[in-house]
């Protein structure tokens, strides 16, 4: 009937239903479509591939189904694009480029895997239950029932203990009214629900320790909760990322790079499988699982990537793991809907965005969270969201209706990234609801000295340090050196980069005490060099493992300093 | 044969619509009027209705015009002949040389699959201390300059090609003046790397569609020539022009703008363009350096704000000079740690000390008595603007390196300036005279 760009109008006869995927046919071609709107008896369809060479009068092919994703064991190590095709194998068939209309399966189904029955014979059970595990990389892969089945379901047979592929139906089951299931080893999902199968939603408390000081100690995140990372361009938000993707406290990350530089997926994709996890010893990427439509990928394809991401992090949580979820960013995403509802002639919002804009962000965040399973065990899905605000003022759609429904702000500033303070992270502005790993009355000292160390800048930038006393100085000098010491972290330094929990509480305590001192100093220039001093030291102790003597010996350094000029009056 | 249609139907802007059928969504068609040829691409279809943008404009354009449809989408010619030779965006030759048809390539291809690309590695010299040891340009990098009309960043950017180690130079020109076009082939017939570049060239006098044209003809040939396993470098030159263009088509197609005027798809029609930068497993790569002016010195202006959520990095040309606050060289990571081992340092620690001198600056401004270490701040602050800052420095990165050095030590302690204090025993100039007496 119509194309403009990526929206395709068709006429049908058929009852079609809202979201459900078609394939405009075009020879041998077969384009991925979804329905976005329908009005009498036409169809609007948003195409997830170029649409050029599509002609009036092609056929659609409607599949009565919702946009899907695959769960299974072989999710984990794999790098999908937005709609679950898997990259290197696509790389295998079309070479270099990325050719349009070509779809794989997402998990092969040839793969044996070991599977140990846990339920019985005459076993009554609900979906998401247990019926089994197999051993996937570091982890056991529950296979469940699935989700999508209503009330009991009794076990009818089970599979013995032995090696399957994914087509081997390993139970069959009968639900209340009598009607037989067979299950598999996969299942498939609508991306667009949520998947509750799961007794009750808990508190986040828990920290997620992500080794970066300034997150952990100040602004720290909780398992199952919701943080965002807006920021201008160059502020860092990827680099925060790719650290916290490295060292976060969790069992699976799931990367989605979502409209972004393709170079730093790559970076992430080449890297991960030579690095060792600390808490495994065993390789990065067998944690980890990257969706990644980049900013050159089909436009449409970014929306499903998101929920692409989040229902593996659901299906992985089912399991009782704790799963965290980086969205990179997540601007790109609501660009996509801007381009969408544009096309759609919708009557546009602010900026141009629609106005379903907040209730679609504040519905993707509110995936996150922590549940008690049926079985009593708990998992979590924490979710960190990029965007990137246009121009960098936080006065935006994007920013605005985040914000509204997250539990942790990490505002990054363009301010500090010019002052090559990372990680930029603005200390005055951001928040977090979560506890923090360290005391909190230590974390508001802190604080209180870092925004009255400002408040001296400031008043120096207007009477000059000459008017200022020495006093109101040194509470400057100590602001400064928390921040360079404490809040800096250098992403690149092999020991400083990632700060555990337990040597942040230790750290911290000895900045605490600094910052308590008393300090007498004959005139200004003599507490500057003292703190520069103090710096240094302090910065190479940064640099040094805990566990080496030095470590001690620079801490006496630290402690012999401060003696000198402590004020005993 | 292919049909030919007469009926046009509207003409508004440089769009025309046409009431055709079996027509495909992109196809070319030529459309043919009493005051000449042009192509033109289908750009919406809707029922019978077709809308093309015609390349050339609408200028002259008849209700009676003819359009035949080609039944095919916009191709280039590729071969090694290309090699010193200038074109305009629809692939017309610009110089006097014969038309080329053999081997026509398809442009704005698909996208290369992430997992077939490798990690940048090879660092690209450029001889100014500002990029190669503060923001150092890296194989396969995108990288804006941000300037505003009237900085040399032209004469940057030939200067940058000319000094690089790359196979074969691509020059993508968007609304340039006659001059500036001229002043690209001279420099390059000058210094003899003509014979490895290729130039498509649309100026300001020419139809608006074409320097649509011009990245994706562009990119579509550099493309080709690393899939040969050449490295290449390709020039864009003004970014901002295709924007403009860009947004001229929107508006002149209804589309609802979303920002200044700017269609909600700027980000997406930027970065599929930039996104060709590649380094291609087991074949070559491209690297990509785009002039984006920013009109009013606006950073946040649309063109530059989505640009730079683009690109690896941007350079700030401001006042002849490559600014260290805001420049950023987003891959200069990857191979900074294989140069020399105080590279890092000496970037981290001189940005650091320079920052610190222009808020001195500012507090001198204001009339406040200046401390002993605004004073050194002062001393050094200068030196670091005349002896590493000024564009005609041009000097290998070790020896930058090396001035930086003695630079810091002519107005520091050591202590004063945080640096390591194992860097310090083996760098800091004192030291290694002392360790070269023993």
């Amino acid at each position: 009937m119509g194309v403009n760009g990526n929206l395709m109008t068709v006429a049908f006869d058929n009852p079609i239903s809202q979201n459900e995927v078609g394939y405009a046919c075009r020879g041998d071609l077969r384009l991925k479509s979804e329905v976005i709107r329908i009005r009498g008896k036409n169809a609007e369809m948003q195409v997830f591939e170029d649409t050029s060479g599509l002609r009036v009068g092609d056929l659609v092919e409607f599949s009565s189904r919702l946009l899907t994703v695959d769960l299974g064991p072989g999710l984990l190590t794999k790098i999908y694009d937005g709609l679950q095709n898997p990259l290197p194998e696509l790389a295998e068939q079309c070479g270099f480029f990325l050719q349009r209309g070509t779809y794989l399966p997402a998990l092969d189904r040839k793969t044996v895997w070991e599977f140990t029955p846990a339920a019985k014979v005459g076993d009554v059970l609900r979906a998401g239950d247990s019926l089994g595990t197999v051993p996937e990389g570091i982890f056991k892969h529950r296979i469940m029932v699935p989700f999508r089945l209503q009330g009991a379901l009794k076990v009818e047979e089970i599979a013995p203990k032995g090696s399957y592929d994914l087509n081997k139906t390993v139970a069959k089951l009968k639900d209340e009214r009598g009607v037989a299931v067979d299950v598999t080893m996969v299942q498939s999902w609508p991306v667009k629900m949520p998947i509750k199968c799961y007794s009750e939603r808990l508190r986040p408390e828990e920290p997620l320790t992500t080794k970066v000081r300034i997150v952990d100690t100040f602004f720290p995140v909780a398992r199952g909760g919701t943080y965002c990372i807006p920021g201008p361009f160059g502020a860092g938000k990827t680099v925060l990322q790719q650290i916290t993707s490295r060292y976060a406290d969790v069992d699976i990350v799931i990367i989605a790079a979502c409209g972004e530089r393709a170079g730093e997926v790559v970076e992430t994709l080449r890297e991960f499988p030579e690095l060792t996890d600390p808490r495994t010893g065993k390789s990065l990427m067998e944690r980890t699982l990257i969706i990644c439509n980049t900013s050159s990928m089909p436009v449409a394809a970014r929306e499903a990537s998101v929920y692409t991401a989040v229902t593996i992090a659901e299906y992985y949580r089912q399991m009782g793991l704790n799963v965290l979820l980086l969205a990179d960013s997540t601007s790109r995403w609501a660009q996509a809907l801007r381009e969408m509802s544009g096309r759609l002639e919708e009557i546009p919002g602010e900026e141009a965005f629609p106005a379903y804009l907040e209730s679609v962000i504040a519905a993707f965040y509110e995936r996150g969270g922590v549940v008690r399973l049926n079985d009593g065990s708990t998992g979590s899905v924490t979710i960190g969201g990029t965007v990137s605000p246009a121009g960098g003022n936080f006065e935006e759609p994007v920013t605005q209706s985040t914000l509204k429904v997250v539990g942790a702000f990490h505002g990054l500033s363009r301010e500090r990234s010019d002052a090559r303070r990372f990680p930029a992270i603005n200390p005055l502005d951001s928040w977090s609801k979560y506890k923090s790993v360290v005391d909190e009355k230590d974390v508001e000292l802190a604080r209180r000295m870092l925004r009255d160390g400002n408040e001296v800048n400031q008043m120096m930038k207007v009477i000059g340090e000459e008017g200022t006393s020495v006093d109101d100085f040194v509470v400057y000098l100590k602001s400064e050196y928390v921040d360079a010491v404490y809040l800096q972290q250098d992403a690149y330094h092999e020991i400083d980069a990632a700060t555990p929990g337990d040597r942040q509480k230790y750290v911290f305590s000895v900045i605490v005490k600094i910052l308590k001192t008393k300090m007498k100093f004959e005139n200004k220039d003599s507490a500057r060099k003292f703190f520069q001093q103090l710096m240094q030291v302090s910065k190479d102790w940064n640099r040094t493992a805990m566990e080496v003597p030095e470590f001690k010996a620079i801490e006496g350094r630290i402690e012999k300093m401060l003696a000198e000029v402590t004020d005993y009056a | 044969m292919h049909k030919v249609y007469h009926q046009i139907e509207s003409v508004a802007g440089n769009v025309i619509t046409v009431k055709a059928d079996d027509v495909t969504y992109g196809e070319l068609a030529q459309v043919t009027s009493n005051f000449g040829t042009s192509l033109a691409q289908v750009i919406r279809l809707n029922g019978s209705m077709v809308s093309l943008q015609v390349f050339a404009g609408s200028r002259g354009i008849s209700t009676d015009a003819n359009v035949r449809f080609l039944g095919h989408k916009m191709e280039i010619p590729f071969s090694d002949s290309l090699l010193g030779r200038v074109f305009t965006g629809s692939g017309v030759p610009r110089d006097k040389g014969p038309e080329i048809t053999e081997n026509k390539i398809a442009i704005g291809g698909p996208s290369v699959n992430p997992a077939k690309r490798i990690i940048p590695r090879n660092m690209v010299r450029t001889g100014i201390p500002m990029i190669d040891v503060f923001n150092t340009l890296v194989e396969s990098q995108k990288l804006p300059i941000f300037s505003v009309a009237g900085e040399p960043y032209n004469p940057l950017l030939a200067r940058i090609a000319l000094q690089a180690e790359v196979d074969v130079i691509i020059l993508g020109g968007m609304g340039l003046k006659h001059d500036d076009y001229l002043f690209f082939r001279d420099i390059l017939e000058q210094n003899g790397a003509l014979s490895r570049s290729v130039l498509f060239i649309h100026t300001a006098a020419d139809p608006t569609v074409e320097c649509l044209l011009v990245p994706d003809v562009s990119l579509a040939v550099a493309e080709q020539f690393a899939l040969q396993n050449k490295r290449v470098l390709v020039l864009l030159t003004d970014m901002t022009n295709f924007a403009d263009s860009l947004k001229e088509i929107a508006i002149t197609m209804e589309q609802i703008p979303s920002n200044r005027g700017y269609p909600g798809d700027l980000y997406s029609q930027l970065a599929s363009r930039y996104e060709k930068a590649v380094d291609f497993d087991t074949a070559g790569s491209i690297t990509i350096l785009a002039v984006t002016t920013m009109p009013g010195d606006d950073v946040t202006h649309p063109v530059p704000d989505n640009t730079g959520y683009i690109t690896e990095g941007q350079f700030y040309l401001r006042n002849g000079r490559i600014e260290p606050f805001g420049s950023l060289s987003r891959l200069k990571q990857l191979v900074n740690n294989k140069t020399r081992k105080d590279h890092r340092q000496i970037m981290n620690t001189m940005i650091q000390l320079f920052a610190a001198y222009k808020e001195t600056l500012e507090k001198r401004s204001m009339g406040f008595r200046m401390s002993e270490w605004d004073a050194k701040l002062l001393r050094y602050g200068e030196r670091f603007e005349n002896e590493l800052m000024e564009l005609s420095v041009n000097i290998p990165l070790e020896q930058a390196l090396d001035l930086g050095w003695q630079i810091m030590a002519d107005c520091f302690e050591p202590a004063e300036t945080g640096i390591p204090t194992k860097l310090i025993d083996e760098f800091w100039p004192a030291n290694r005279k002392a360790a070269v007496k023993a």
